[in-house]
């Protein structure tokens, strides 16, 4: 009890020694806020685009099974279907025919993607947001397309698709596959790719391998590869977020250190000053922490708290464009709340942690000095 | 009881400015009354108050505070005798500017444990009986002089302690507000406080307060007195 009351007697001073100086205090903690709502920001944002992307994958096929020729890839000829079907353990093979549209008019590439059992007919498409957005002047729900040809093609939207799957259908236009053969002049006995399904994934290698062997140039991809692909672009680009935050972050620390390093004169004599009326070196210290504690956990939360409704809910109109991808076409989506405390800890160690610390260290340095000093100050 | 035996004190002992502010001290303080050491500057007033007050060890000799000896102890042990014996009144009065009367009076009772409520209510009363209670929620550095001295002193109690130190109390006071520093020295000499001042103003050490006056120069003492 007595312990707690000493505590709450010089957590009250602290707070009385920051507010005094609040012009200096509120400045520096709003760096420190902005330094830790950026870095925050990046960590919730890449981290819920990863949780998105591994769910659209989830339900994605074991296996994409591309041609390639001289190194670029080609049309997969629908021969081959029966081929790698009749692989031992492939449970279906489904030729998949796609590909993407330049439009001169906005400069923009949109996704095509022409389905065998589309049910709006052959005259009519299904597109995602972005494309409604962005595709220009649609009149009477119609979209202008130039053929291979060189012919004009319009098409009806019938639809479009929800909101909520805006990460991968934003650029979307699907179309029934006659449709989308007529456009791109698509051969009929040649598909995009073939999505493989197998019985049993820990199989997918070895029916890799068969696959290669049947098919020449064949380049099966797994779903783990495109998993790890996701995984090390967003890594990649909260990294580069990270450093270009790097030189604030690095400015940042210069201040805090030179902050909680260079004790001012005043502050030097007040710590004769507490040592001279009865405070010990571990009051002084106590002191300091719960100043430097106070600071950096105010600065903690509020950032932590600051990028939590910035991105999931406002999906982080700040960086998105740098995180999601250089592209006119953003989608745009509510990100699903979710926060990884592990990273926050990691997060609440770099910085609350070092802060309270290097707070202490030039303090314990002038409090372990004779108190009679202060004696003779003035 | 204050018993000094032998006390000296040397500043940075061993280099080429070693410079010895006291030399062989032998003292004996009686609880209860009014001590002033006077001396001209520079004669060991300050760093003899520092010594027995526990905020500077001596080189040499033995420290004495009611028969136990207090020379050589732990600096934690150091400071909860400075707190809890001795309360201090320094030369300008080293309040902390920013804080008010009030949180400035309090500061010395922190880190005791007590209950903050209470730490409160005794540094109140301190101020309404020196008669400041009207500044209490002012800052230290809108008062006048003789309101900041009255806040150091308040500062100085609200421990309750045996001993009070005054170090050249009525240095920045004129003489109207040094004999009210006076009678407040008396007040607290009736309450059986043991108060020790250093101080060359004749006011101070000519004051019928005062019990015994121990003349200091170059360190050493030179005499010692009774007034009355």
């Amino acid at each position: 009890m007595k312990w707690l009351d000493r505590q709450r007697c010089l957590m009250d001073f602290t707070l009385s020694c920051v507010w005094r100086r609040k012009g200096k205090n509120l400045g520096f903690l709003l760096v420190y806020t902005l330094i830790i709502f950026v870095v925050c920001s990046v960590i919730f944002f890449s981290n819920a685009l990863r949780r998105q992307a591994d769910a659209v994958l989830h339900d994605a096929p074991e296996m994409i099974v591309q041609k390639m020729m001289a190194g670029r890839q080609e049309l997969m000829p629908l021969a081959h279907q029966e081929d790698i079907a009749s692989i031992r353990g492939v449970r279906s093979v489904e030729p998949r025919v796609w590909g993407y549209y330049f439009h001169p008019a906005t400069q923009t590439n949109y996704t095509l993607i022409g389905r065998k059992d589309f049910r709006h007919g052959d005259d009519a498409v299904e597109v995602g947001q972005g494309v409604l957005r962005t595709w220009g002047a649609v009149q009477e729900d119609k979209l202008y397309f130039r053929m291979v040809d060189g012919k004009a093609l319009d098409l009806k939207i019938a639809a479009t698709f929800s909101a909520a799957t805006d990460l991968v259908s934003a650029d979307l236009i699907m179309m029934s596959q006659a449709t989308f053969r007529r456009l791109t002049g698509m051969p009929d006995q040649f598909a995009t790719d073939f999505s493989v399904r197998v019985r049993n994934p820990q199989e997918c290698t070895t029916i890799a391998e068969k696959i290669t062997g049947i098919v020449p140039g064949a380049r099966p991809i797994l779903r783990e590869e495109i998993v790890r692909t996701y995984s090390a672009l967003f890594n990649w680009r909260s990294g580069y977020m990270i450093v270009i935050l790097s030189a604030a972050i690095l400015a940042f620390c210069i201040s805090a250190w030179d902050k909680a390093t260079g004790l001012s004169a005043e502050e030097k004599a007040e710590i004769g000053i507490l040592k001279g009326v009865g405070w010990g070196t571990s009051d002084i210290l106590g002191m300091k922490f719960w100043e430097g504690m106070t600071v950096s956990l105010a600065a903690f939360f509020a950032g932590v708290i600051g990028a939590y409704i910035h991105v999931f809910f406002f999906s982080a109109p700040f960086f998105e464009h740098a995180l999601k991808g250089w592209s006119i076409l953003y989608p745009s989506f509510r990100l699903r709340p979710e926060v990884n405390l592990f990273e926050l800890a990691v997060l609440f160690f770099l910085t609350v942690v070092p802060y309270t610390f290097i707070t202490i260290i030039p303090i314990w340095r002038v409090s372990v000095t004779d108190p009679d000093l202060v004696m003779r100050q003035g | 009881m204050i018993e000094l035996s032998q006390v000296s004190k040397v500043f940075n002992p061993g280099r080429h400015n070693a410079f010895t502010a006291l030399h062989g001290i032998d003292l004996s303080i009686k609880t209860g009354g009014v001590t002033v050491f006077k001396g001209p500057s520079g004669s060991g007033k300050t760093t003899l108050l520092s010594v027995i007050g526990c905020m500077a060890r001596p080189t040499t000799g033995r420290i004495f505070l009611d028969g136990t000896e207090i020379t050589g102890l732990p600096e934690r042990f150091a400071t909860l005798t400075r707190r809890q014996t001795f309360g201090f009144i320094f030369q300008n009065y080293n309040l902390i500017r920013g804080l008010t009367v009030l949180e400035n009076t309090m500061i010395p009772a922190y880190p005791t444990g007590r209950n903050y409520q209470e730490i409160r209510q005794r540094a109140l009363e301190l101020l309404e009986k020196l008669k400041i209670e009207s500044k209490v929620p002012m800052k230290v550095e809108h008062l006048s002089g003789g309101e900041q001295q009255r806040t150091a002193i308040a500062r100085a109690l609200i421990n309750d302690p045996a001993v009070v130190i005054a170090d050249e109390p009525t240095a920045h006071l004129d003489t109207e507000l040094s004999m009210e520093l006076l009678e407040i020295v008396n007040d607290l000499k009736n309450e059986g406080k043991t108060i020790l001042v250093a101080s060359h103003d004749p006011l101070i050490f000519e004051s019928t307060a005062v019990d015994r006056v121990v003349s200091l120069r170059d360190g050493k003492m030179i005499d010692q007195e009774t007034p009355r």
